[in-house]
């Protein structure tokens, strides 16, 4: 039994364990704190006062910070705490761009809701000096408005926990800022891409860079327009349409897309199977032919570039595979143009991804084929959100639809690719019947599911055992990368996924809000969404992907055939951290 | 003078010295200032190399104390006195002044290394006032107008 604290809380007789924060405990009396800078496990630092209650103490103290003791007796609604939050607010409004109509967060802001819930009158109390700040838009794939920025630090710890650190506070008092160090702009720096830092952001001081303005164009301009959805993308969309978290919309998502006027809808899980082809292979034969070991997955740019930025000496380790997205987008610029009879320089591939990194990956040079990009532009899934949105769709009302075909196939284990664990799991399922040439009758491989920021597993593939791991976030990525290098660990395959709890918390993903985040496990539920559609499909393993056999026997040859090299493996480069800081 | 290589070999004696202290980061960085007369970008990455923290925390660090200067100090350096005698007699408007001639905010470096503009406490020399110093001379009874002319004298 956990040694609890008694406590009251307006009144209210409270139990929480030892080390709790008066937030938390208020939390379990259903005592609602408001707060600003705290994002539960990211960041807890007590900055905005936001969150300060009356403890008994001489001064109002932040509830997100303060410990729990036993008989405290705490108030969180006397006149003096309303003031002091009010205050707090309204001095963060006076250096606040409140351009919140035309702002990307506008209904969806922590300023705004703090705004109505403490009862701002109004919002230019404290008029005086304000900063400008130059709108940094270089990179592809996250803008920061500064303008915005409330200097709470939630993106700061985010990239600090991604290891990633290219952001900071600097300059002090009133020229206090987040930015990166030496005033370079993000794209100059070690940024992995990964939008972690958007997520984070309780107003619009972050967003993804726009693409919706390059997707209108390429549907107006007469192009054949394939747009493809990853897996996570369907376990999510859905809570922008006011669903519970965990829906899976995989139905009403293709039929949306379908009236957004896209020629084609595919399914990223199709490019997902065939990565687990492909990746498995190679796995197979680094196993056979004592090559590189272990082999790293290598679907997620953020982790690729993260690699390529941080920890170079791994890049022989990384798959060769381009990521599935990349191989749908080779896939539909070769075989489906030849089969269809359309010139592929008139096909445009859009890709709808759970990701912000994935913008970036769609520039690299080395994702191309003749002279084309594999995929020309990448949606996150918040944009697809508000291109239906725009569009007048009623997302809820649309009936379910399906893929279309030739591309559009997929089996369970395409599917879990959004979830941690789940690029291992599909290729186990794979691997142990390439290996064993038996059937795998048994295909959940439970050690590699949940949260734990890296899993092992030991894989029996009838008498081979292989020694798996997998990390998510490159935080938790970095650790394990260092107990294989000082040789404390061997594995011989690793899945490794840039973002924390997988693509289904990526940065291109619907913003939950800080206070559901410290009531829910996001990823948790998102993934269980994936992990059902797994269970219910007739097809749990890619090898069984009946399209993908076509692809392979009409087009391809077979895995790691010299043709899947030329169109779907790929190439990496080490990049210097400091590079564009001079 | 030490050159730069030794410089730097001393910056990472320092370092090996303190990284196991817990808040290294700001000793470490006052030495490095000692060695080099500022934290300049090769010193701070150096820095973060050497104690395992990113260059945005070094220099979130070297920007929020204004003690840590980014630049080395101009071969000029420029101190004008914001004491009570010196300010009541008009010394902001001569830091304005050198301000909008130098192009730099006060604590900065011009780009060509030239002047280096402070402001200071009481110099001492009230009867003078407004007061300032370039290096160790001194200059007394300041107007605004005077400041091209005092300028023009170093620059040649």
């Amino acid at each position: 039994m956990e040694n609890m604290i008694n406590l009251t809380i307006d009144g209210v007789q409270v139990s929480a364990p030892a080390g709790s924060t008066v937030l938390e405990a208020a939390r379990l009396a259903n005592i609602h704190i408001p707060t600003l800078c705290y994002l539960k496990d990211v960041n807890q630092i007590g900055a905005c006062r936001v969150c300060v209650v009356d403890v008994g103490a001489r001064a109002l103290q932040a509830a997100c910070v303060y410990p729990v003791s036993e008989g405290m007796v705490v108030k969180t609604n006397t006149p003096a705490v309303r003031a002091a939050r009010k205050t707090v607010v309204e001095l963060l409004l006076s250096i606040h761009d409140r351009k919140c109509l035309s702002c990307v967060r506008n209904n969806n802001c922590e300023l705004q809701d703090l705004c109505r819930d403490l009862g701002i009158e109004d919002d230019n109390r404290f008029a005086g000096k304000m900063n400008q700040y130059e709108i940094d838009d270089a990179s592809p794939c996250v803008v920061r408005n500064n303008n915005k920025c409330v200097l709470c630090r939630r993106c700061v710890a985010a990239c600090a926990k991604q290891n990633v650190g290219v952001i900071g506070p600097v300059r002090r008092g009133f020229n206090s800022a987040i930015e990166s160090p030496w005033q370079v702009k993000l794209a100059q720096t070690g940024c992995v891409g990964c939008g972690q830092c958007i997520v984070a952001c309780p107003v619009g001081a972050l967003k993804e860079k726009d693409s919706i303005n390059a997707v209108d164009a390429l549907l107006a301009s007469g192009k054949h327009v394939v747009v493809q959805p990853a897996p996570a993308v369907r376990a999510a969309l859905g809570e922008e349409f006011g669903l519970p978290i965990g829906t899976s919309v995989t139905g009403k998502m293709v039929a949306a897309m379908r009236r957004l006027g896209f020629s084609k809808v595919f399914d990223t899980d199709f490019g997902a199977d065939l990565t687990i082809l492909e990746e498995g292979t190679e796995l197979v034969q680094r196993l056979t032919n004592k090559g590189v070991l272990p082999m790293i997955t290598s679907c997620s740019p953020g982790w690729i570039k993260y690699c390529e930025t941080y920890n170079a000496d791994f890049l022989p380790n990384l798959s060769s595979c381009k990521s599935p997205h990349e191989m749908l987008g080779a896939v539909v610029k070769s075989y489906y143009a030849e089969k269809m009879g359309i010139d592929p320089k008139d096909i445009a591939v859009v890709s709808v991804m759970p990701c912000t990194a994935k913008k970036f990956e769609a520039r690299r040079e080395e994702l191309s084929n003749a002279g084309l990009q594999d995929v020309d532009e990448v949606l996150t899934t918040r944009e697809l959100a508000r291109m239906i949105r725009r569009a007048g769709i009623d997302f809820a009302s649309l009936p379910d639809e399906d893929f279309d075909s030739l591309l559009g196939e997929s089996t369970g284990a395409g599917v879990i690719f959004g979830a941690t664990g789940g690029v291992m799991e599909a290729a186990l399922r794979f691997a142990y019947e390439a290996v064993t040439k038996k059937e795998l009758k048994e295909v959940e491989f439970h050690a590699v599911r949940g949260l734990d920021g890296v899993k092992e597993a030991e894989v029996d593939l009838d008498g081979t055992k292989l020694h798996v791991a997998v990390a998510h976030g490159t935080g938790n990525a970095q650790k394990l990368l260092d107990s294989v290098r000082s040789g404390e660990k061997k594995y011989e395959f690793i899945e490794i996924m840039c973002c924390p709890g997988g693509c289904v918390t990526g940065g291109g993903q619907p913003i939950v809000k800080a206070d559901v985040r410290a009531g829910v496990n996001v990823s948790a539920l998102r993934a269980k969404a994936l992990y059902g559609e797994d269970e219910g499909k007739a097809l749990r393993k890619s090898q069984d992907n009946a399209e993908l056999k076509v692809l392979y026997s009409e087009y391809l040859d077979e895995p790691g055939s010299h043709k899947a090299h030329h169109l779907l493996h790929t190439t990496y480069h080490a990049r210097d951290k400091y590079e564009g800081i001079q | 003078m030490p050159d730069k290589k030794e410089k730097f070999e001393q910056l990472a004696k320092v370092i090996e010295e303190l990284k196991d202290q817990p808040g290294a980061l700001m000793p470490v960085m006052q030495h490095a200032q000692n060695i080099f007369g500022c934290v300049s970008l090769d010193v701070q990455k150096a820095i973060a190399e050497g104690l395992g923290v990113t260059l945005s925390e070094v220099y979130g660090v070297a920007t929020f104390y204004s003690q840590f200067k980014l630049k080395p100090a101009g071969k000029y350096v420029i101190s004008v006195c914001l004491g009570t005698a010196c300010y009541v007699k008009g010394s902001q408007k001569i830091l304005d002044k050198l301000s909008e001639e130098l192009k730099i905010p006060v604590g900065d470096t011009t780009d060509d290394g030239l002047f280096t503009l402070n402001a200071t406490r009481c110099l001492g020399a009230c009867g003078l006032a407004p007061v300032m110093t370039i290096n160790e001379e001194v200059y007394g009874r300041l107007t605004p107008d005077a400041i091209p002319g005092i300028l023009a004298k170093y620059t040649e």
